[in-house]
């Protein structure tokens, strides 16, 4: 019977119990960070528990993290939280990249980064956007606090395997289409809630030609699809990204042949199958409140087809037929753990370059780590995204989820590249617009979006 | 985990679709490192008006709905954040089984770990279910599946061994240690490329 990537790496992993019920699953790699991470090691604590490889855990510091002034934690109950993963990680031995360290960085982001991230791996992390590390061709997932002290404890997860779906992406990508329009535009098309209860592959010539930073935006934001896990197969971009990284497997030809063994047969293994075509594919943007209520930039706003319509629109303070261009903006954000990898930043200094913010925006720009900040001020996109008049910080989750210093003002419209415009998600009363980092660079240029697949700014 | 078997109670509607988990319990409450009291924050933008004062208006703010322990609610229910809180917001409120439509698969989980019982019904089913009076109540037999509520009875699925965590109460660390050799062996097995 013909085996999908996702069957083939799960079979590999499982200690006990049969296909439909819950089994148990080995995991490779635990990643933590100190918002969900204190109640676990409390829990390992009071019951006398250790944690069981401490190897193959590894803590970062992002939620928290203030990306103005990183070492002056004003909210108590942040500097608490991260006083603790501190005190909890040298008590039970896990390496820690702590606020300031050259390893510091967006969880998400890190992971890859630094190697720990490679094929064939189950991951998971106290953390929704965990599917980032499918994108290897590794099982990632998020899990609940619960599940966190789980790991720790036993280093292995229940799980009931879930149905898989292949999602094949086809035709000729546009020119200024990204990774994160198709990602948006299959939300778009299929709705939020389409991918709830299967493991999704992203797959077809369009993913094979993409980056690995492209692979992991599309990837990353499977969760706002309703699926836990988004995958691509491993292949040479994967192993190319992977060589030479801190946590490489030194035996690296070896662990590329097993990497290899890692593929779908064929298409009829999936328990279900969408294919997406690229061809013409506009950049989108949200108007509403949920990652699905996304319009192409060359259109009106929706009409009301229901009460979640109605409430969003009054949430965002905007109108059915209104221009993509006239939502009316007043910052940018360009981070998160879906839009704030190098070659993002590059995207949007190239579209910056040479121009300056409009007069009606602020603009944050925070990179996902403490290594991508430092090369984009060596190569002088650091300097490009200044001299455009914007805000450069620290590394950390900033205004994707405003639980640090970080917040769009209530009522403020942001255009931004992270991967929620839930209500207050930005700030409490922030009205959130979620797009690409070239569009997000060319709407604060502009002040307003722009088609940037027809439009160029003066 | 308390064990849940028989449970009836009061139940509260709140039949939006989508409520996920910013909404069940804003991220400003997360930076708790303690896993209770959180369900004074249960719903807390619909629950408080923006001086911190009751919104009355709000199903669970009504005097009769005090004490409810049944949620019924839309579908997917508890989408978004991973936020382990949430569930835990509900439970420290008194909620012991929440009945929609669908739920997003983390929150099913964490539901699951925590003694929350999740139960998906149709439509048609929480259709009958939102006609509930405040002195009414709802009885959950989980042992044979099936909500009572007036003359009617709902059957709901649930995965053999959930069901039994729910009614044994079992912590999951030790039915996991049972394992202990295997994950031991598995480990020894592993591939390993340096
Ligand atoms: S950047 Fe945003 S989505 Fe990503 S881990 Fe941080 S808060 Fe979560």
């Amino acid at each position: 019977m013909s085996k999908t990537l996702f069957d083939k790496i799960w079979e590999k992993h499982v200690i006990t119990g049969e296909v439909g019920e819950a089994q148990l699953i080995y995991v490779d790699l635990h990643l933590i960070h100190e918002v969900t991470s204190p109640q676990p090691f409390e829990g390992l604590r009071s019951s006398h528990r250790g944690l069981r490889r401490p190897d193959l855990t590894f803590a970062t510091m992002d939620h928290n993290v203030p990306t103005k002034d990183i070492f002056n934690v004003q909210d108590q109950m942040s500097r608490l939280q991260m006083a603790t993963l501190e005190k909890n990680t040298k008590e039970f031995g896990v390496p820690l990249a702590s606020i300031g360290d050259d390893k510091q960085g967006i969880v998400h982001v890190v992971g890859p980064e630094r190697g720990l991230t490679q094929p064939a791996k189950v991951i998971v992390c106290g953390d929704s956007h965990t599917a980032t590390h499918g994108a290897f061709g590794a099982i990632a997932f998020g899990i609940g606090t619960s599940e966190v002290e789980h790991v720790m404890a036993t280093q292995t997860i229940w799980q009931v395997k879930p149905k898989t779906m292949g999602i094949k992406i086809i035709g000729q990508l546009p020119k200024n289409i990204y990774a994160k329009d198709i990602i948006m535009g299959i939300i778009a098309k299929h709705g939020v809630s389409f991918g709830t209860g299967y493991a999704i592959e992203f797959y077809g010539e369009v993913i094979e030609q993409l980056s690995m930073a492209s692979r992991m935006t599309i990837c990353n934001m499977s969760i706002e699809a309703g699926s836990k896990t988004g995958m691509v197969r491993p292949d040479q971009v994967t192993f190319d990204y992977i060589k030479g990284r801190e946590f490489a497997p030194k035996h690296f030809e070896e662990a590329k042949v097993y990497w290899q063994e890692f593929y779908t047969d064929d298409e009829s293994a999936f328990d279900k199958q969408i294919v997406f075509d690229v061809t013409n594919l506009k950049p989108m943007v949200t108007w509403g409140t949920n990652p699905g209520m996304t319009t192409p930039v060359d259109q009106v706003l929706p009409e009301i087809s229901n009460d979640n319509d109605r409430v969003a629109y009054d949430y965002i303070g905007l109108k059915p037929g209104i221009k993509v261009r006239d939502v009316p903006l007043d910052y940018i954000f360009i981070g998160s753990c879906t839009n704030s990898r190098y070659e993002d930043l590059e995207i949007a200094a190239n579209i910056m370059k040479g121009h300056h913010l409009a007069d009606n925006i602020t603009a944050w720009i925070v990179p996902g780590s403490r290594a991508i900040r430092n090369k984009s001020i060596k190569t002088g996109i650091a300097k490009i995204f200044e001299d455009a008049g914007c805000e450069w910080r620290e590394p950390g989750c900033s205004a994707c989820l405003a639980m640090n210093p970080d917040k769009i003002p209530s009522g403020k419209h942001v255009a931004s590249t992270s991967n929620r415009n839930f209500v207050g998600r930005q700030g409490a009363g922030s009205r959130t617009h979620l797009a690409s980092p070239a569009m997000v660079a060319a709407a604060g240029i502009a002040g307003h979006f722009i088609d940037i697949t027809v439009e160029t700014l003066d | 985990m308390e064990a849940f078997i028989k449970q009836t109670g009061r139940a509260v509607v709140i039949p939006n679709d989508s409520i996920n988990t910013d909404i069940i319990l804003p991220k400003q409450f997360l930076k708790n490192i303690l896993k209770t009291g959180f369900g004074k924050h249960l719903f807390y933008d619909w629950r408080y008006q923006d001086d911190g004062s009751l919104n009355t208006e709000f199903e669970l703010n009504k005097l009769e709905h005090a004490g409810a322990s049944i949620l019924i609610t839309g579908n997917n229910f508890g989408s978004g954040s991973s936020r382990e809180h949430a569930v835990w917001a509900l439970t420290d409120y008194g909620f012991r089984a929440v009945i929609g439509g669908s739920f997003s698969d983390i929150f099913y989980m964490n539901a699951t770990k925590n003694g929350l019982l999740p139960i998906v019904l149709s439509e048609e089913e929480r259709t009958i279910l939102r006609q509930i009076r405040a002195d009414e109540s709802v009885t959950i037999d989980l042992p044979e599946q099936v909500v009572h509520f007036r003359q009617y009875h709902f059957h709901f699925d649930i995965n053999q061994q959930w069901k039994e965590k729910f009614i044994s109460g079992e912590d999951d660390i030790d039915v996991t240690m049972k394992y202990e050799d295997q994950i031991t062996i598995f480990e020894h097995n592993r591939p390993n490329f340096g």
